[in-house]
């Protein structure tokens, strides 16, 4: 394998090469070597996380028609460094009766939930952190890491609203992570395999569109899960004085912050990975590892520009709208998806491909179209019985 | 190599510490932390002796799955009962609840 | 004494990572800290199963135990307090009886276990080619295998369901 084939193992048989040069045992140089990847991958990570401060700021700046950061550096580019200049200057305080230890390990708890992720995420096709058999569910599980930080620092501030705001975050984020994982079995049943790698080789069809009510849910319950709007009630600063949040001033709140948008940005590549084909563009991929990570990377932020466009478009919705929406509408719609899909891959499985797709592609339609019908029945029978049937009659004409 | 004495007495000593919590701790959802130690206990033996025999039998595994499930059954219901008390007497230590009505 | 082997090293720092947890569990005073231990406990359970190659049940540990059951633990704490601080004594009157019988319960089992020929037997090597979740999903599924025990834990989960949900129903 040459360099351009395969960059990271080159460099790695290099490392271990000179670390056994020097006297170092075989094994200890290897577990050196991986620990120096996984330093190496975090610090790509954090940089990427503070240019994703400079986009999320200049394209909320454009959605609000207006110009965004552009004093410090070429376009405002240097605008983020400044920002964690100041958050770094800033006093760190800890409230008086606050549990210091849960107080402080909350944010460090909550970044790492999200920098683990990138463990399973296949960024070429010869580059990925470890190849888990599980790795789908892996997701769900660094999200439960997340829950667990922030309810310990809601609980933490010895605040009431941060308290409030955290249960509430917590209860969406629990209630959220059913049609998420359900959604996530739909990639499964197609590639026949949790491994996220085997994920991205199955798709020869991209699974947007074979399946495009399963990504629009699992967009809606990742939304849900990242805590952003229209599902941000825990922060809103109208409604709780910016929730679980309160406490918390300089670096700390800024790992809450900048962890935020590198868990948006890491599910934007996950809903590219398993719905949009991942690092693969026609073949591209097999030129170079480099192609991959661009095509990649190049995804993941449509993806996470999607998910901004959905925040800074939409209003906030109330706890119990955002409860009642995922109990009585979402869960049964991502059930329903389910044995769908299931069903018609049974039943087309030996179908040529275009009839596969399309199949499922109708029967998405379907489904959606069928659960939308019931929900305006319902909204209609609720605004009858709220308004009286006279009302209803009359806005009909 | 591990010999699955090992992951046999770390099961043993997991229950103890458990069996201790349960048997003399006066709140009641410290009661429910202690049986939550025996079931992981009880899942920890299951396994290795999955992984430790036949591999290829699943019954292993199969098992501590069924065994997650009541699990979480039983502490749902379990915390739900403690936080219905609670309402109602206002305390949740153990020995404080031993009147059935009042 | 031979040295020992990187597995048998590690699987000696999470085993006292684990046990130290489970002890801080069944001691702190502070419930909230307790839940906490709890969550660290089961993290190292969870690192236990990967040691033992069970993946999917190590996974599957970290979403339900530490995903819902702790975070259910925590809130049922912070909703039974009548004030912040915790008040009285943690641990009953008849303590030191409750530890005499825990660790007769584990010198009993280290007993009865230590006359098993298997006990110090060690892992095989996997099959190549061994896909356990496939393995897993067919034993779940299959009508020779586990299928009833399977359908019946759906019930029983249905059941606690709808048994919490009324049982903790705030009727005002």
């Amino acid at each position: 394998m040459s360099f351009w084939n395969d960059p990271l193992k080159v460099a790695a048989d290099w490392l271990e090469g000179v670390f056994t040069g020097w006297g170092m045992d075989a094994v200890f140089a290897h577990v050196l070597v991986a620990f120096i990847g996984v330093l190496l991958l975090i610090m790509i990570l954090m940089v990427v996380d503070i240019f994703l401060v400079w986009i999320e700021r200049k394209v909320v700046a454009r959605f609000q028609d207006r110009l965004g950061p552009n004093r410090v550096g070429p376009f405002g580019l240097f605008h983020p460094f400044a920002d964690i200049v100041k958050l770094i200057i800033k006093e760190d305080t800890t409230p008086g009766n606050a549990d210091k230890v849960v107080y402080n390990l909350a944010p460090i708890l909550s970044m790492m939930s999200v920098l683990i992720l990138w463990a399973v995420v296949p960024l070429a096709p010869v580059m990925l952190g470890t190849d888990l058999n599980v790795g789908v569910l892996f997701l769900i599980a660094a999200g439960a890491i997340g829950t667990l930080a922030i309810i310990m620092a809601g609980w933490a501030s010895n605040n009431k609203f941060a308290m409030i705001g955290g249960f509430r975050q917590v209860a969406v984020m629990v209630s959220f992570e059913i049609p998420m994982l359900t959604m996530l079995m739909i990639p499964v049943i197609f590639a026949g395999s949790m491994n996220i790698n085997d994920i991205i080789l199955g798709q020869n069809t991209w699974y947007f569109v074979i399946s495009p009510l399963g990504a629009l849910i699992f967009l809606i319950a990742a939304i849900a899960e990242l805590g952003r709007a229209p599902f941000d009630l825990a922060e809103g600063e109208s409604e709780l004085v910016s929730g679980f949040n309160i406490e918390y001033s300089g670096m700390k709140f800024g790992m809450f912050y900048a962890g935020e948008l590198l868990h948006a940005f890491t599910f934007g590549g996950f809903w590219a990975i398993l719905f949009f084909g991942g690092y693969r563009f026609f073949g591209l991929e097999q030129v170079s590892p480099i192609f991959a990570i661009l095509i990649l990377t190049f995804k993941a932020l449509l993806g996470y520009w999607v998910i901004m466009w959905v925040k800074y478009t939409m209003m906030r919705i109330r706890i119990d709208q955002m409860l009642a929406f995922n109990w009585k509408f979402l869960t049964p719609l991502a059930f329903a998806l389910l044995l769908v899909t299931a069903l018609m891959n049974a039943l087309l499985s030996s179908a040529p491909a275009w009839l596969f797709a399309l199949g499922m592609f109708l029967a998405n339609v379907v489904t959606g179209w069928v659960a939308l019908e019931i929900a305006r029945s319902a909204a209609k029978q609720e605004r009858e019985r709220i308004e009286g049937p006279k009302k209803a009659v009359e806005a009909h004409h | 190599m591990v010999p699955q004495s090992w992951y046999l007495i770390l099961a043993a000593a997991l229950f103890g510490i458990g069996l201790f919590g349960v048997l003399t701790r006066r709140n009641a959802i410290a009661i429910l932390l202690g049986v939550e130690l025996m079931l992981n206990a009880v899942n920890v033996n299951l396994v290795s002796f999955w992984r430790y025999s036949d591999v290829l039998n699943m019954s292993g595994q199969v098992f501590s799955v069924i065994v997650f499930a009541v699990t979480a059954a039983e502490v749902s219901v379990g915390l739900a009962l403690v936080i219905s008390a609670y309402r109602r007497r206002n305390t949740v230590i153990a020995n404080d609840m031993d009147m059935l009505k009042f | 004494m031979k040295l020992m082997t990187a597995q048998q090293i590690i699987f000696l720092i999470v085993a006292a990572f684990t046990l130290g947890s489970a002890l801080m569990v069944v001691t702190t005073r502070n419930l909230v800290h307790a839940a906490l231990w709890l969550v660290s406990t089961l993290f190292g359970v969870a690192v236990i199963y990967a040691l033992l190659n069970a993946n999917f049940i190590a996974v599957v540990q970290v979403v339900i135990y530490i995903g819902a059951i702790a975070i259910l633990f925590i809130f049922a704490v912070m909703l039974t307090r009548r004030d912040m601080r915790d008040s009285g004594p943690q641990l009953n009157s008849n303590w030191w009886l409750g530890a005499i019988v825990a660790a007769l319960v584990f010198t009993g089992l280290v007993f009865l276990l230590q006359g098993w020929s298997g006990f110090t037997g060690t892992a095989a090597d996997l099959p190549s080619g061994f896909d356990p979740i496939g393995l897993l999903g067919e034993a779940l599924v299959s009508p020779e295998a586990y299928v009833l025990p399977f359908e019946v834990a759906s019930v029983l989960l249905l059941a606690a369901l709808v048994g919490a949900v009324y049982v903790a129903f705030n009727k005002k």
